[in-house]
């Protein structure tokens, strides 16, 4: 049997300003280990938000949510970024790269801070994993030096540097043309495929999503649909 | 591991802002320059200015007075206990004004922990002649190598060897003013006339200036055997015992308990001179103040740059929190940024504050007062430089903490979606 991630049960969620809005309401679902899933619907259901609970990051909830069997209610913030640390990887919409930093140093950065490794020996998996998504040759550019697509790459090589449980992604494609899109989704494709990786992905590009292994359709903050897609559909 | 990584991300973000950064660190140095420029000026004034009174005052005089006795012989007779007596017109005897029995009290001096030091002086009267005419003067009896430890004696010498007054017997050494009305250089013969009329020579081995007139042309000094002989006195006469303390603080108090123990007249340096030691302490009170004072404004400059930097790098923060960094991490970050221009701005504030304190110490400043003195006092105690130091890492730590709380409560949720 598959070992079950990450379980959300019941999660609900209110904006309080303006008014009292509810965005979530009674979300219930499994992910297991080596699942590619992606999160679907309009703009305004509720799916970022469900990411960013999902992520450990919003606290701000109803219901219950474990990460790798650990329940994250009662946890300290503290104990929650190290949660982030060691078992989430995370991909934005817009890169969010330290413009500070080389590349390199972008990567190691979660590696240095797990503690795990030293410094040489996470400064090779960086270049490992520069290596797998073939921008190596970037490693000691500044981080705004590169193109965007080059950059949701290092994103998703800073993601993978210690060895996620799951990797989150937001709109990873969303600020991408067409054959960065089709680059970045190959890579996730693979890395699920090779690394058994596990991965949720939120996204509108329904395209996208129907490539992925399972779709999860939110509307108005309620699971709509939740399967594999249908072929032909998109 | 930790450390080494919070220090790397805070020294990139440093690096991103040179600009800022230089400019909060310059105003950290130059908060710490004048600190330090300012307590060391000050302060050298201030121990100059108070030098030239407090040096050559002792904490405690012991001495005699003439005073008539404060008992009668009638308060002595049992049969008139119960009357009343008036005696009029009561008159001093002829005393003589050396401090009996002096040997074990200087012994006992010498021996108590809380005096630094102990001297004897003889002071009295005597003429000073040329050709016909003579000039009323006093002599000081002392013990040259005390008195030059204890109340820096050599540093009022302008010419001549205060040691010469030991060492050359019959020897003298005059006030300035009183060596050029007398018209005697060094060398010569002072004819000396003593209160019983005796005339002594002596010869002049030096001068000295206080910088005070009324001394200068009135005083000289020779040593205690030399006025001895002068006066025709026996070796153990001494009309002043002078005790220096190490706290003088504790003077009033010793004074007072002297007097009893000794059964002599005593006055203390704090009854002697109260006003000196509130204008010195209020001097520096003044340059603590306008010293500190000019940190806190640079603290403000450091408190406004990193608001300014938390602002433009919200999106890092969110990124650091998002990859795991806690809230702890990042506020140390900025803590981190804080303490770096602190620390670099203040180190720079104490070299230069060193570097202008010496320049100022190679103006010339002459004056009267202190014939030693060629250029403008400075106080280079490590004090300062200890006190600015601890300031400078205090005032950017504030400035840096609320800017840190800050940071650290940034909200990734917030700053992501909000894109």
């Amino acid at each position: 049997m598959k070992k079950t991630l990450i379980e959300a049960q019941h999660i609900g969620k209110y904006f309080y300003s303006p008014k009292k809005v509810q965005v979530l309401n009674d979300i219930s679902f499994k992910i297991d280990e080596g699942e590619f899933v992606s999160v679907i619907g309009k703009s305004g259901c509720g799916k970022s938000t469900l990411l960013y609970i999902l992520s450990t990051m919003d606290t701000e909830y109803e219901g219950d949510l474990k990460i790798d069997g650990v329940a994250t209610k009662k946890k300290t913030p503290h104990e929650l970024a190290h949660i982030r640390n060691e078992k989430i990887g995370f991909v934005f919409q817009f890169h969010y790269l330290l413009t500070e930093f080389s590349v390199i140093k972008n990567v190691m950065f979660p590696g240095i801070k797990l503690g795990k490794y030293s410094e040489e020996e996470v400064e090779h998996q960086a270049y490992e994993r520069l290596k797998l998504l073939g921008i190596e040759n970037e490693a000691l550019k500044n981080s705004n030096q590169l193109s965007g697509g080059q950059k949701q790459r290092v994103a998703i090589a800073r993601a993978l540097i210690n060895k996620p449980k799951i990797i989150m992604a937001d709109e990873p494609t969303g600020n991408l043309d067409e054959g960065n899109s089709e680059l970045v989704f190959d890579i996730f494709k693979e890395i699920c495929a090779e690394l058994n990786q596990t991965i949720l992905v939120v996204t509108h590009d329904n395209d996208f999503a129907n490539r992925t292994d399972r779709i999860i359709e939110l509307s108005d903050g309620e699971i709509l649909s939740d399967g594999p897609p249908l072929i032909g559909i998109g | 591991m930790k450390l080494k990584i919070i220090l790397q991300i805070a020294w990139g973000l440093l690096k991103a802002r040179k600009r800022q950064t230089i400019v909060a660190a310059v105003g950290v140095t130059f908060g710490i320059t004048t600190f330090i420029t300012l307590l060391g000026f000050m302060n050298g004034l201030n121990d100059l200015l108070d030098g030239l009174m407090m040096n050559r005052t002792p904490h405690i005089r012991l001495y005699n007075e003439i005073t008539p006795s404060s008992t009668q012989p009638i308060d002595e007779a049992s049969n008139h206990n119960d009357d009343y007596n008036f005696v009029h017109s009561i008159k001093p005897k002829n005393d003589r004004m050396e401090i009996r029995n002096n040997k074990p009290i200087i012994s006992f001096l010498s021996n108590a922990p809380e005096v630094k030091g102990v001297t004897t002086r003889i002071t009295s009267q005597v003429f000073f002649n040329i050709g016909a005419s003579s000039i009323g003067g006093l002599i000081n009896g002392i013990e040259v190598a005390q008195e030059k430890e204890l109340f820096f004696f050599e540093d009022y010498m302008i010419e001549g060897n205060s040691m010469d007054l030991q060492n050359v017997p019959n020897s003298i050494v005059l006030g300035e003013i009183l060596a050029e009305k007398l018209m005697l250089r060094i060398g010569d013969l002072v004819q000396v006339t003593a209160p019983n009329g005796e005339r002594f020579q002596l010869k002049l081995v030096g001068l000295f200036q206080t910088g005070i007139a009324d001394i200068d042309k009135s005083q000289s000094y020779a040593s205690i055997l030399t006025t001895q002989k002068i006066l025709n006195r026996p070796n153990d006469y001494v009309t002043d015992i002078l005790v220096k303390l190490h706290d003088v603080k504790r003077a009033p108090a010793l004074a007072k308990y002297y007097g009893k123990l000794f059964s002599v007249e005593t006055i203390d340096m704090n009854t002697a001179n109260a006003q000196f030691d509130t204008g010195s302490s209020i001097r520096s009170l003044i340059s603590y103040a306008v010293g500190i004072t000019l940190l806190v404004i640079a603290g403000f400059g450091i408190y406004n740059i990193l608001n300014m930097l938390i602002y433009e790098k919200m999106d890092s923060i969110a990124i650091l929190k998002a990859t795991g960094f806690s809230g702890q991490d990042v506020s140390r970050i900025f803590n981190t940024i804080a303490l770096v221009i602190g620390i670099a701005g203040g180190g720079l504030g104490l070299l230069f504050g060193n570097l202008l304190c010496h320049l100022i110490h190679s103006i010339p400043f002459n004056t009267d007062a202190l014939p030693t003195i060629k250029t403008y006092p400075i106080d280079f105690s490590t004090k300062y430089y200890v006190i600015a130091a601890l300031f400078s890492v205090i005032t950017t730590y504030f400035a840096g903490y609320f800017p840190s709380r800050k940071a650290s409560k940034v909200d990734p949720v917030a700053i992501i979606r909000g894109k």
